[in-house]
């Protein structure tokens, strides 16, 4: 067995450090080593979407990134993403607008709709959105109304 | 009965004391049509629900199994001494330390674990468990194999050739199923006929592609009771075919399913890889986990049927269709899975999508050394459809007839009869047709985009239509399609509806609830849905033939309105009025007429239980579809009711490269009642774009029985940016039997989706397909193959 790797990094607000081995990925930290299942494994090629996380501002394929790399980042899952407002604006959004079917790549599209949120803002149109979430399959929907939720939460309550 | 007054047995609850009784007056209401957001999106939306990928068990291990590196060959030796012996490894299992296993599946052709010979690079060999994946996948790789290959059979049309090798024993020709099917005289109906056209059609590989991978965990207890965390689309059927295949009292098994990442059909076969989990779990005495990897859900999933299909049809210069032949020709794959009995399905579109006096219909499916089909949202419909919706559009053509007017000619009217027995109690196909129809200005369009052909230009518009018939009411096709509910509604009026139909995604636990509380008069929130676990919920035959809110529904139903029956008694009782003239509403008792609460639901139900003759409010129902199963030459009304859809799609063809867009697709749908307006254009919105990927992206490459595209990467799911605009309309025929009037739903959407493109792109360019998908490169080096991309097509276009 390969040495682990001490690394310290904030999760979801919150400074946790923990070891990893060194060819461990950010996914399989998250799932297994800190027991945050909301992050999921579809295809671990970077292809789906699933296990997507904002890294620093980024967002990102998590089994794509090294668990070591988290050294001294910032990295939110969709358990930290709902403990926001624009989370639980995301949260209720996609339930009220039927974007959840089986579920599966719900969880990464959540993360990816709070990322385009942050960056765009109201400026968030149906076919930003469309583009946004390019990266994330879902197999359930087709799309329309993870559009839909994504863009009646990007408009702030009044 | 001495019903005790409420406060000699407690206080009334704060939350009741609220809404004192008499002090208001409540509306009827319904859920029905609404749209109610599904029960389980809260959790699955916040990261919440735990699927059997999240679970895991104290003590577990992690199991990985080791196919084939031939496709065909016969295994002259395995070694397993070194991964035995690697730190980590608690056990490595062979056929030979299997002491019972049985074959499984539709075929009953093979076994869980392959003893002397493998007939495709599915074929499971050994299998590890061990302390991790990492570890158990290093196990795999010290497991040596000797092999001594066997001629390999690639192609159904040779593997059937006399001579050809047999890959079963005593499987004569390589032939795993055949059907036949015929009504009417086929000789005079093409005496009839002023116009006969024949063409083949190829249909493709394509495969589920759950975001969930395929995944169990499999314990014993103490005592030898087996429980299996499964994803089956299938429990009730599942506990029998596992106790055959292992040799277990059925009884013993105990099944449940965590919350499932996608079925479509995939998970209603029993596969390998179960049983692999139970022996490791048997020879470990520990939990053992085995989840697959995407590429191995790719690699080792079962697939679509892949269909050749040969077509003849037939019709009079007035339009009236007077034939169809049809001979099929199914690669079987290596074993026999739902994919061979899809003819069941294809033969019903074939004989009574439309009017068609004489009909002859033949398939075979052939083993050979590639993948086994599954079955997949469609059952087969979607392969029938593209065939005869494409002849549709042919036969109209020949005879100079507007495909619009063609069909409504021969289309389905309600009370019909088909040649099959097939009974359409309430049909809207022909409003299906004209709503979508106009909704497209599908007339217009068709012959404006005709028009354009042979003229310059590289981007080129079209249109096309498709419809088809799916059942509706479930489908006879074992000794029951019955489901079990049993309901029970506590000292708080809080429902608890246990139910044998299963959650997949598709949002049937929602629908259920919905239908009790349009009974019983409660809030959706007073309604909790049990529906995973064998040892708690009545059978049900399975999630299949959209038949969960018909079948599910009505049994749901059923327990509903007998605890309403109790209650309405009790509520006589306890206020004086005549049953007749009470109601609840909101979890109260009101009076009909003007809504006025008398008191609450929970109220009366406290002083029920806690009465001289103490009662609770339970009640069970198993609903039996009146349903035939159908005779042997698959005659028989085999649903209590059918479903019926249109489709228009829009597609812009890039002459230039090929690719083709789908601009736009509307649907009407005949699903007798809407009872959840978000819920079903869910379906209806991802079955569409899952034909889109049918029809336009995805195709499971195989090459010598090798899967060539076993990831995202290669094989590609629609995304996005690239879905249609979407008009969906409903057509309301409040079917007789459905359950407030509703039929089935779940794999209609995706049917017409291949026929109604393969028209649109004909209507664009002139050149018409008949092998799917619809590719860049397929459809560029058709239209080359056709000269549309410079020389005038107008015309027949043939």
């Amino acid at each position: 067995m390969s040495p682990k790797v001490e690394i310290s990094f904030t999760l979801n607000g919150t400074e946790r450090t923990v070891a990893v081995a060194p060819d461990m990925s950010t996914l399989a930290m998250l799932r297994e080593v800190i027991g945050l299942t909301g992050t999921k494994y579809a295809c671990g090629e970077g292809e789906c979407g699933a296990c997507t996380v904002i890294v620093d501002g980024l967002s990102l394929n998590s089994c794509l990134m090294f668990a070591a790399d988290c050294d001294g980042r910032s990295v939110t899952t969709v358990e930290g993403v709902v403990d926001t407002p624009v989370g639980e604006r995301l949260r209720d959004a996609f339930v009220q607008a039927g974007a959840v079917q089986c579920g599966f790549c719900t969880p990464g599209m959540m993360v990816q709709a709070k990322h385009l949120i942050d960056s765009l803002g109201a400026s968030l149109d149906r076919e930003a959105i469309k583009r946004g979430i390019e990266g994330n399959l879902c197999r359930c929907t087709g799309y329309v109304k993870i559009v839909d939720a994504i863009a009646a939460a990007a408009q702030p309550k009044e | 009965m001495g019903i005790a007054p409420e406060a000699q047995v407690e206080t009334v609850a704060p939350h009741e004391a609220r809404s004192p009784a008499g002090a208001k007056q409540i509306a009827k209401d319904s859920l029905i049509g609404k749209r109610i957001a599904k029960l389980d999106a809260p959790d699955k939306a916040s990261g919440k629900t735990r699927y059997i990928h999240d679970m895991n068990l104290p003590g577990q291990l992690h199991a990985k199994i080791l196919r084939s590196a031939r496709v065909h060959a016969r295994i002259k030796r395995i070694d397993v001494s070194k991964a035995r012996a690697l730190p980590g490894v608690h056990a490595v299992i062979t056929a030979a330390d299997v002491p019972y296993q049985r074959p499984l599946g539709v075929g009953k052709d093979h076994l869980p674990l392959k003893s002397d010979r493998v007939r495709s690079l599915r074929d499971e060999i050994a299998a590890v468990a061990a302390d991790s994946p990492e570890i158990a996948a290093a196990a795999l790789k010290l497991i040596e194999v000797e092999y001594e290959d066997l001629p390999p059979l690639f192609d159904a049309a040779e593997a059937a050739k006399r001579g050809a090798p047999l890959l079963h024993e005593g499987k004569e020709g390589n032939v795993a199923m055949t059907f036949d099917y015929a009504h009417g005289d086929l000789a005079q109906g093409e005496a009839e006929s002023d116009v006969v056209i024949e063409d083949t059609f190829q249909l493709h590989y394509v495969t589920h592609c759950c975001m969930g991978v395929s995944g169990v965990i499999a314990e014993f207890d103490a005592a030898g009771g087996l429980t299996l965390y499964s994803q089956t689309q299938v429990p009730f059927l599942h506990k029998r075919e596992f106790a055959d295949v292992l040799g277990i009292d059925p009884g013993r098994i105990r099944i449940i399913q965590p919350p499932i990442g996608g079925g479509f059909g995939s998970k209603l076969d029993i596969y390998p890889f179960e049983p692999i989990a139970i022996f490791l779990a048997r020879a470990t005495r520990r939990p053992v986990k085995l989840v697959f990897t995407r590429e191995e859900e790719f690699a080792v999933s079962p697939t679509r049927q892949p269909v050749v299909l040969r077509l003849r049809s037939g019709a009079k210069r007035d339009g009236t269709l007077t034939f169809r032949e049809v001979e099929t020709l199914h690669d079987n794959g290596a074993y026999t899975s739902w994919g061979a009995t899809t003819p069941f399905v294809i033969m019903q579109t074939i004989s009574s999508l439309y009017r068609v006096p004489n009909c002859k219909y033949h398939t075979s499916a052939i083993y050979t050394n590639n993948p086994y089909a599954g079955s997949f949202r469609g059952y087969g419909n979607l392969q029938g459809t593209f065939a005869v919706e494409s002849h549709m559009d042919k036969l109209a053509e020949a005879l100079g007839i507007d495909p619009l007017e063609f069909r409504l000619r021969n289309a389905q009217d309600p009370g019909e009869v088909t040649g099959q027995g097939m009974h359409f109690k309430s049909c809207g196909f022909k409003d299906c047709v004209r709503t979508v129809a106009s909704r497209s200005d599908f007339q217009r369009k068709h012959r404006e985009y005709r028009a354009q052909w042979g003229k310059p230009g590289r981007y080129k518009r079209g249109v096309g239509i498709a419809s088809m018939l799916h059942v509706g009411g479930g489908a006879k096709i074992y000794p029951s399609d019955g489901c079990g509910t049993i309901l029970k509604i506590d000292d708080f009026a809080h429902v608890t509806l246990m139910t044998g139909a299963s959650e997949i995604g598709q949002g049937s636990e929602t629908v259920l609830a919905q239908l009790v509380c349009e009974e019983l008069g409660v809030p959706l929130d007073a309604v909790t849905v049990v529906n995973n676990d064998t040892d708690i919920t009545p059978w049900d035959v399975g999630v299949h033939a959209s038949r969960t809110t018909f079948i599910a529904g009505n049994s749901a139903i059923g327990a509903a309105r007998k605890a309403r029956e109790k209650i309405m008694a009790a509520a006589a009782k306890v206020t004086g009025h005549d049953a007749a003239v009470l109601d609840l509403r909101n979890g109260m008792i009101v009076l009909a007429a003007d809504g006025e609460a008398i008191m609450p639901l929970a109220k009366l139900l406290r002083s029920l239980h806690f009465s001289d003759k103490a009662e609770l409010v339970m009640t069970t129902h198993y609903y039996e579809p009146p349903s035939q199963h159908q005779d042997k030459g698959f005659k028989g009304d085999v649903s209590a009711a059918y479903a019926w859809a249109s489709q228009v799609i829009e597609v812009e063809v890039d002459t230039e490269t090929g690719i083709v867009r789908m601009k736009h697709v509307w649907g009407a749908h005949d699903v007798g009642r809407v009872l959840n307006r978000l819920g079903i254009e869910g379906q209806i919105e991802g079955g569409v774009v899952m034909g889109q990927g049918y029809a336009l992206t995805e195709e499971l490459v195989i090459e010598n029985g090798a899967t060539r595209n076993p990831a995202f990467r290669d094989y590609k799911l629609v995304t996005a940016p690239e879905i249609p605009e979407m008009d969906i309309s409903f057509i309301e025929t409040l079917d007789g039997e459905g359950p407030r009037g509703a039929k089935g739903v779940g794999e209609a959407p995706a049917i017409c989706i291949a026929a109604a493109t393969a028209n649109a792109i004909y209507n664009a360019t002139g050149v018409r397909i008949y092998k799917l998908p619809f590719t860049p490169e397929n459809v560029y080096r058709a239209l080359h193959a056709q000269g549309a991309c410079e020389r005038s097509t107008a015309g027949s276009g043939q």
